[in-house]
Formats: C-alpha cells, structure tokens, sequence
C-alpha cells in the first residue's frame, strides 16, 4: 500500500500528500433549482431561467434527478447515505454569481464516507489495491461563466451555467504520488459514467478538479497545503502536483513557508501561481438556506437508486477476468470506458447466438479481435468505437463464421478489411468472393504432398531433428491453399505425413 | 454575545455596504440590542428537543427533471432576464473588467 514516489530535495527525500474535490456536472435536462436547460453549446443567456438569474421572489425547487443521481454515485463507491441532508448558503461576491450566494451543503452533505480502489499499475509505481477515501459528496450550484477577452474594459457574463447542478466528490488526502491522483481522477471518471451521473467530459467542463497538495519528510506530520483551482485534465493534475510538491520543496529548502492559498494552474507551462485574492476570500459565513427545507430520503428511494445501479467497472473487470477467462490486461481495458464495454458484450452476445457456442468459449476470440483487429482498424482512421462502421453484430457475423470453422483467422482479417471498405456483411463477402475454409481432407493432403515435394530438403532436416520447420510448413501449405485450409486439418494432416 | 466596531466595519465590508465612522457607531449598540433580544431564547431549557425547522410538518418539494415545464421558473427567456441590466452587449451582462 506504500508509495515510493519521493522527490529529490538538496536536503533529502520528500513525499507528497495529495487530494482532490471533484466538481462532476450531474448529467440532467434541467437545472437543480430550475427548469432552464443545461445542454451545452447554448446562445449566451438563453438557458437562464428568472430563478438562476436570482430575480427578487424567485423560489429554488430541487430537481429530483439530481438528488437520485448523486446518491446513486453515492452507493456506486459504497459510501454511507445521509437519510438527512440540508442546503446552506455559501456568501461571496463575484460577477459570475448573481444570487450573492452559492447553494451548497456544507453542513449534512447528502452522501457521507466512502471509497474507490484505483487501478494498479507497476510501470506507474501504483501498488495492486490502492484504496482512496471519499469524505463526502455534496450537491451545489454552478456559477456562470465569465468572458475577459472580447471588449477592451468589460467583461462579459452568460449565466447558462447559473444553477447547474454539480457533485462535490472530495477526497482524503490519501494519494502519494501525481500517477496515483491521475488514476484516481481516471477511475472515478470510469464510475460516473457507468452510473450515467455525469458523462466525465472534462473538455467541456462536466468534470473538475481542485488539487490539494502538500509536501512532508515521509512518515511525518501533514504540511501545509495549496489548492490549485479548477484543473481540468488528468494530464493536469499530475502536472500541477509535479509543479506545486517541487515548488514546496525548494521553498522550504531555502527556508520559506508554504501558504496555504489558493492557485491556478497554466495549462500553457504546465506551472501553478498564485491567485491575487483578498484576505476576506474565505469568510463564506455560511448558514442553512431558509428557502430550502432539510432534504429527506426513504428506504424505498434509496432502494430503487441502488437497484438502478449497473454492474460497475471493478466488478466487471472479475467477471472478465473469472467467467470469461480473459487477461487481466484485455478485462481492464475492456472495462475502463463503459462504451467499450458495452460494445463488448453486445458482440460476445450476438457471436455467441450466431455461432450456437456459449459465450465463455467466445470470449477470448471476441476480446482480441475487438482489441486489436478492429481498434486496430479504427485507430488507422482515427474513427471512434461509437462511430465503427462496424456494429456489433456485423463482427458478432465475422466471428460466428470463425467459431463454426467456416473461414480461419487469418481470412477473417481480410473480410474485416473488405467490411470496413464495402459496408457489407462478412457472410455476403465469404460468399461472393469463395472464402469458405476448405476442410476437405483430400485437398489438403494434396496441398501437403505438394509443398513436402517441393521442399524435399526441409523435410530431410526436420527428420533429423529441426522440428521448429513444422510452422514452415504449415505455413507454405496455407499459402498454397490461398488461406483457405482448415488449419487443424492442416496440422493434422502435416503430422501424419512427417511422421 | 456582542459585536464590536471592528466586527461590524468587517461584516459591513463582506456584505459589500459601505458605511463611514459615524454609521459604524450608530450601528455597534443596534445590533448589540439584537443580539441581546435574540439571546433571550437561550433561557429556554429545551435540552432532549429535536431541533426543528418549521413548526408544522412540512416536507421538501422535489420537482421532475423537465425542461421550462412551468415559464415562469424556465429558460428562454433572455430578453427579461437582461432586461434590467445596466450594460447588455451581444447577449451577455457587460460587467467591469474582472479578471484574475
């Protein structure tokens, strides 16, 4: 469970202690207190209803999904939810806030302790089972957006972001090093997109981070942290921890402090600096909202939120690894995007009922070829799974004929080829272009006697010994066969006629 | 409790009110008088009472997750959501150059 990621200082080693709140957009139609829509890409303005535009008299409803959503999120990391939870009032002013106030819940978040397990990676330095704390996660506001650069002396404010309902995910100041807070920001992504509660675009700025960084001397006292605000990458995160946990260690090692502020990080250098913020910043004088009674969950809500839930990612992953059989490595990338995933076993599903075989025996063919025919296939132009030309069930017909023995392996590429360039069905091509795989015997042999005559030499060595010629020739036998023999009738036939 | 001039002048500061010298003092006994009113209530033995957030039963209310079902709490309304605004342009708020 120990990281050995250390930085080098002049006077020693120093690790880093890391954790990150998470700003996850609750993937919903409507705002959390209004009806205005949340779609991205709007016309300034035009989403803003007269309650998130904090118009005199206006009254916030919470919207019920959102409430369903996060508590789902809540139960897909085990984490404890709070039959009771309250709003209070976060008081700042800023021009992208019009109410005065952020409505938060600082107080009785709706979900309380939990945890996730990051995925291990030994190239990375991060140890099988790496569990990092959640403290909590609690439902707030979003503000709206600010625009510096279109006129000389205004700024601009579109307020569609006004009101959008956000997750707060924080955690414990658990990770030790940037690959392990990159592994994390990966995961949780992984699961809220599994659950549908946010859809983890972080370009768009669904998914944010706040990075909390420290340095100390390992094993000792917790130092003073920074926050670096609003990072919005995996990649940044772990550049910002690379840049801020350096920055500490020097400042203490030419005897400074660290203070504990706020940062902002610049994509552009990849460094962190300091925010030009005013003393009072952080006086937020919080109080419950007198608009919003406490909120109050059944047994029955929760209950149908945690039947909702889909098989997660970890959960997955077993089964492929304990039912399907397939590698650690082929069950981790299968499972770490849900589409992915879902792509998977839609193939494994439809292969299975076309071919009659079950679906553990096609597991392994299907993964593969997935992973590296057709990713293969579809990273060359550069296309998205969700956009294949592909279906599933398209491959699931390509495979079915490669379970039944109808075309070999090597065939099945060129028809995926044929696939992707026609549009046609994989049975059509076999079809058209006479690519049924020959298992009759005598064909074979003929094939065989052929290549062991034209190969007398070959054949001499390998009965003095050199048996690793039996790919040779089964290889010529292929060949001369166009692809097309039955390549365990070929071993088959090799082995009787070398032996 | 009780606040003092420095407590008030801070208050009045994050509340974004300016108020001079004079205003400050006038300000300090006034609220002083209302802390103390309000302090009454601590007289009260209510030790084993749930705190409670309204004096009949009253739930909250949830709405559904559809878009501008009411008009009056929907969208799409840009023109009177800007309507009072000082300095619209292009459809946004024109605000004072705030940049961090």
């Amino acid at each position: 469970m120990v990281s050995s990621y250390r930085i080098q200082g002049a006077t020693g080693e120093w690790e880093v202690v890391i954790g990150l709140e998470v700003h996850a957009q609750i993937t919903t139609q409507a705002k959390l207190f209004s009806g205005a829509a949340t779609a991205f890409g709007a016309e300034p303005n035009t989403q803003v209803s007269l309650v998130d535009a904090a118009m005199p008299g206006m009254l916030p409803v919470p919207n019920a999904e959102c409430i369903r959503q996060a508590v789902r999120t809540g139960l897909a990391i085990d984490a404890a939810i709070n039959r009771w939870s309250r709003f209070d009032r976060k008081n700042y002013f800023y021009a992208d806030l019009p109410q005065g106030y952020q409505i938060s819940q600082l107080y009785h978040p709706l979900v309380g302790e939990g945890s996730l397990t990051i995925d291990a990676d030994e190239k990375a330095g991060i140890p099988a089972d790496k569990v990092i704390g959640i403290e909590r996660i609690h439902v707030e506001q979003d503000a709206g957006k600010l625009m510096h650069d279109q006129h000389p002396t205004m700024s601009y404010v579109d307020l569609n972001r006004s009101g959008v309902a956000l997750m707060e995910i924080v955690s414990r100041p658990d990770m030790r090093s940037p690959a392990e807070a990159g592994a994390y920001v990966r995961k949780l992504r992984a699961i809220l997109r599994y659950v549908g509660s946010c859809d983890g675009n972080m370009e768009e700025g669904s998914m944010r981070a706040d990075v909390n960084v420290s340095v100390r001397r390992p094993g000792e006292e917790f130092g003073t942290r920074t926050e670096t605000k609003n990072v919005n990458s995996v990649r940044f995160v772990m550049q910002a921890i690379e840049h801020e946990a350096r920055r500490q260690v020097d400042l203490i090692e030419d005897g400074g402090t660290v203070v504990q502020e706020t940062r902002l990080f610049d994509p552009g250098t990849g460094t962190t600096r300091a925010m030009r913020s005013k003393e009072d910043a952080h006086d937020y004088r919080y109080f419950p909202d007198p608009d919003l009674l406490p909120l109050e969950l059944d047994e029955a809500f929760i209950a149908e939120c945690r039947a909702s839930l889909p098989e997660l990612p970890d959960a997955k992953r077993r089964r492929y690894e304990g039912e399907l059989g397939l590698s650690a490595y082929n069950a981790g990338v299968l499972t770490a995007e849900v589409e992915t995933a879902g792509w998977f076993e839609e193939l494994l599903a439809a292969s299975a009922a076309k071919a009659g075989k079950p679906e553990a025996e096609l597991a392994k063919p299907a993964a593969n070829w997935l992973l590296s025919e057709l990713f293969g296939a579809l990273n060359k132009t550069g296309t998205a799974l969700a956009d294949s030309p592909v279906t599933p069930a398209a491959g699931a017909e390509l495979l079915a004929l490669v379970a039944k023995g109808t075309i070999s392996g090597s065939i099945a590429k060129q028809v995926l080829e044929k696939m992707l360039a026609s549009g046609d069905g994989a049975e059509a091509i076999v079809e058209r272009e006479g690519l049924m795989q020959t298992s009759d015997t005598s064909a074979i042999e003929a094939a065989v006697d052929q290549v062991l005559a034209a190969n007398a030499d070959k054949v001499a060595e390998f009965k003095a010994g050199k048996e690793a010629l039996f790919g040779f020739f089964v290889g010529q036998t292929m060949k001369a066969m166009q692809g097309k023999g039955n390549p365990q009738l070929v071993n088959q036939v090799l082995r009787q006629k070398l032996g | 409790m009780s606040v003092d001039k420095e407590t008030v002048a801070r208050i009045a500061n994050l509340a974004r009110i300016r108020m001079d010298d004079a205003a400050l003092d006038r300000m300090v006994p006034e609220l002083n008088n209302i802390l103390a009113w309000v302090e009454q209530l601590g007289e009260v033995d209510c030790s084993g009472v749930e705190p409670m957030t309204a004096v009949i039963p009253n739930t909250l209310r949830l709405r559904d997750d559809v878009v501008n079902a009411d008009p009056l709490t929907g969208g799409g309304v840009r023109d009177a959501v800007l309507a009072n605004a000082p300095a619209p342009e292009h459809g946004f708020f024109g605000v004072p150059k705030v940049i961090e």
